[in-house]
């Protein structure tokens, strides 16, 4: 029944379908150079099982990949290019079990299935005057998920709400292993700048900035499904009204007694020394110290980029003006209007680069910025994960002294004392106990939320480099346009 | 360890930049020298120049020396005086409108090829910096690439490819720009500066050729050196009608060769541009890591 379904389908599509045994593909074993567009088809033959078991419409494109390698794009709803199907009506689509897989496979991808939910930061406004004011950010909701009341809902929330909600979900669940997604970062001269009123470009590039940056760590928190279920994030983005984050503030009693708990941590780090027994964590806390460091240094390279070329697009400018003047004090004709038309191609290509540098900017380099912020959260976790072994052996070494000392209370011959003795033996053999099995249980975790954040990696990266590429090439397309049509006009100067 | 690696292999294609560089460093200039020598050869006296014969065929080394410091000081000397002088002598109206128009126009023109000859330079030098990003970013993404073998490094890899051979296309866009742009302004810019110091000489013989008017009538009302007064007078004249007669012509040849220098370069500026825009486009279709 599936495979009809599948052949169905895809003789509306020019590729060629693939045997459904679903093989790791090599990438690079592909001659042809095979266009963009197969990338989609290719990710939605996997869906078309799950359409033949049900009949929806095509696959919400935010579900969570099945198993191959070969990704299905993420959709971020800021800019669908051509590459990523055009959103269809999206409904929520229960896999059917197809292939011979782990149970564990299984099981994530029930997680990840009921996955149907969008949502939009728009409509920066500011809010009262002077340094009492601040920016409402609308977050709207579309999703048909049961756990929310309604399918479609907005809310107002400033700044310091979203800091609140990742301040509630890092307490939650990242001393238990979960890479909660970092909030956007705070910025006193940015906000200062908004709040005194400054109606310049720059103020207004940085409300956008804040804007897509809480866009962007809105998706991924409820792309994760544990997080998905949690109650606080629900209320972020159902509830009309929400108390107010004060423990938020840089300069508060909780502010500070957070940097202050950061620098001890610090400390703490530096003087445990695990025991690692298992080499995937070893191997893994080197390779995101690597990934960390390329990523910094490309994300330092895109920035300079973005720099020069937003100094190309002025010189650009200032050039395509002196060009027209020249042209006017030219007194042949032919040349005359050569130059004016020079001038008129270089004011083109200055607004070409200007669009190019935005999306240098916010297609590549804030993605690259958000992952260097979510590895530093994985390193949290790990880290949380060595201080709950300290946990377990501190209490295995409490235990060790609570049962030297009933030794010692034995060859003393004191009852009373002993029965004591032997209570806190029992206690601190069930924390221990707890302290193994919390153990085990963060490190599974652990196992489960970095594999996961392998997949939205290669899933993000990819569809973002591609769709910077796209942006480089249309930039190339304009240009040919602007230079095919000035030549004429410099071949006509007789 | 990665990074050692990463870095030797990268050690061809830095030897390949450094060479590209050269080579456009050396077309630039040969270019230049090649506009200079057939400037030369086209001009109607210059090239009878003994000086210019020897350039040409003598087949050993010339062994030039290039200006001392006198020589140097009174090259600066000769240019104050020749400044002042020609603040003087550029109130003087000329009767002739040929030669007045054409100083209103090479005045304003000047000055305006001057501001496009700079805008120019600094927009040849944004792309070039452009191009250098994309190098790095080109090498950022190879080290990300050879971190381990599985898919997204690959793609990495690809990526990185495509962005060394965008780089190569965006530094010969900056160059080919420098090359058929920036120096055509600027050698304009020259060249109107050259034509500006030509209306001198000609305004200095002018005054020249009236004060020896003057002194002339002046030497018939005194009847004194009468004769000599009238010889330094129709030298003078001479020299202004000979100097009038190789100006005019030269300005019209001036004009001539700027807007066929302008319509050569500005034809292969677009025709290069879009060479390069559609090579990037075919490398980013080819190379588009979809796969």
């Amino acid at each position: 029944m599936p495979r009809e379904a599948q052949n169905s389908f895809l003789q509306s599509s020019p590729s060629s379908p693939e045997p459904a045994s679903l093989p790791a593909e090599d990438l690079s074993t592909n001659s042809n150079g095979p266009k963009p567009s197969e990338i989609m088809l290719d990710g939605d033959r996997e869906d078309l099982f799950a359409e033949a078991t049900e009949e929806v419409s095509l696959d919400s494109p935010e579900r969570d990949p099945i198993l191959s390698p070969e990704t299905t794009p993420a959709v971020t709803p800021v800019t669908p290019t051509a590459l990523i199907a055009p959103r269809m009506e999206s409904k929520s689509v229960t896999a059917p079990v197809i292939f011979d897989r782990s149970r564990e496979e299984i099981e994530e991808e029930a997680n990840g299935d009921l996955f149907d939910i969008e949502i939009n930061v728009s409509d920066p406004e500011k809010v009262g005057d002077g340094m009492n004011a601040y920016m409402a950010y609308r977050v709207t909701t579309k999703t048909s998920l049961s756990i929310f009341h309604k399918n479609e809902f907005s809310v107002k929330r400033r700044f310091s709400d979203f800091l609140g909600l990742h301040s509630k979900l890092a307490t939650k669940y990242m001393h238990i292993g979960y890479i909660v997604p970092p909030a956007p970062e705070k910025s006193i001269v940015g906000m200062t700048k908004v709040k005194v009123g400054k109606e310049d470009s720059s103020s207004t590039e940085f409300v956008e900035k804040r804007r897509a940056a809480l866009e962007r760590y809105l998706q991924r928190t409820v792309k994760h499904p544990t997080l998905l279920q949690d109650p606080d994030l629900r209320q972020f983005l159902e509830s009309s009204e929400l108390p107010r984050a004060v423990n938020t503030q840089a300069l508060s009693g909780a502010g500070i007694l957070r940097m202050v708990n950061k620098a001890a941590d610090a400390v703490n780090k530096m003087t445990i020394k695990m025991n690692e027994s298992d080499a995937w964590f070893e191997e893994k806390q080197q390779q995101f110290e690597n990934l960390d460091q390329q990523l910094r240094k490309l994300h330092a390279s895109v920035e300079a980029l973005v720099c020069h070329r937003k100094e190309l697009s002025a010189n650009t400018a200032a050039f395509a003006k002196s060009a027209a003047m020249l042209g006017n004090s030219e007194d042949h004709t032919a040349l005359s209007r050569a130059l004016s038309q020079l001038a008129e191609v270089e004011e083109k290509i200055d607004q070409l680069h200007q669009e190019q540098a935005f999306a240098d900017f916010y297609v590549f380099s804030e993605l690259l910025g958000d992952y260097i912020r979510l590895i530093a959260a994985v390193k949290g976790v790990f880290d949380h994960r060595m201080k709950c072994w300290q946990k377990w052996q501190d209490a295995q070494v409490t235990l060790q002294k609570k049962r030297e000392a009933e030794a010692k209370l034995q060859l003393a011959n004191k009852p009373d004392k002993l029965q004591q003795a032997k209570d806190e033996i029992k206690e601190w053999e069930t924390k221990v106990q707890q302290g193994e099995k919390d153990f085990e249980q963060i490190s599974k975790t652990i196992r489960k939320e970095v594999g996961r954040f392998e997949k939205e990696r290669v899933k993000d990266f990819k569809t973002v480099i591609i769709e910077y590429l796209e942006s480089l090439v249309q930039t190339q397309q304009q240009l040919i346009k602007y230079w095919e049509a000035f030549l004429p006009e410099a071949k006509a100067i007789a | 360890m990665t990074t050692t690696l990463t870095e030797i292999k990268h050690l061809p294609t830095l030897a390949l930049l450094v060479c590209c560089e050269y080579l456009a460093i050396f077309k630039k200039t040969v270019a230049m020298h090649e506009v200079f020598l057939c400037r030369v050869a086209a001009h109607p006296i210059l090239r009878k120049d003994l000086n210019f014969h020897v350039f040409l065929e003598y087949n050993q080394d010339l062994s030039v020396r290039g200006k001392n410091k006198k020589e140097k000081l009174e090259d600066f000397f000769k240019n104050m005086v020749k400044s002042a002088d020609g603040v003087i002598v550029s109130g003087v109206k000329d009767v002739d409108d040929f030669f007045e128009h054409e100083r209103t126009f090479l005045v304003e023109y000047h000055n305006r090829v001057k501001d496009a000859s700079a805008k120019s330079d600094k927009m040849t030098r944004s792309h070039k910096n452009v191009a250098d990003d994309y190098n790095r970013i080109g090498s950022s993404l190879y080290a990300l690439g050879t971190q381990d073998s599985t898919d997204i490094c690959k793609f990495f890899l690809k990526v990185s490819e495509l962005f060394d051979k965008t780089r190569k296309i965006e530094a010969r866009v900056s160059a080919d720009e420098d090359l058929k742009l920036s120096d055509l302004l600027k050698y304009y810019l020259r060249e109107s500066q050259a034509a500006k110091d030509l209306l001198y000489r000609r305004s200095r013989s002018l005054v020249d050729y009236e004060n020896a008017n003057k002194a002339l009538d002046k030497a018939r009302a005194k009847n004194k050196d009468v004769l000599q007064a009238e010889t330094t007078q129709q030298i003078c004249c001479q020299k202004f009608e000979k100097i009038s007669e190789s100006a005019k012509q030269e300005l019209i040849d001036f004009k001539t060769r700027r807007v066929a220098a302008f319509r050569k370069n500005l034809v292969e500026l677009a025709e290069l541009e879009l060479k390069h825009a559609k090579l990037q486009v075919m490398c980013a279709v080819r190379k588009c890591p979809s796969d």
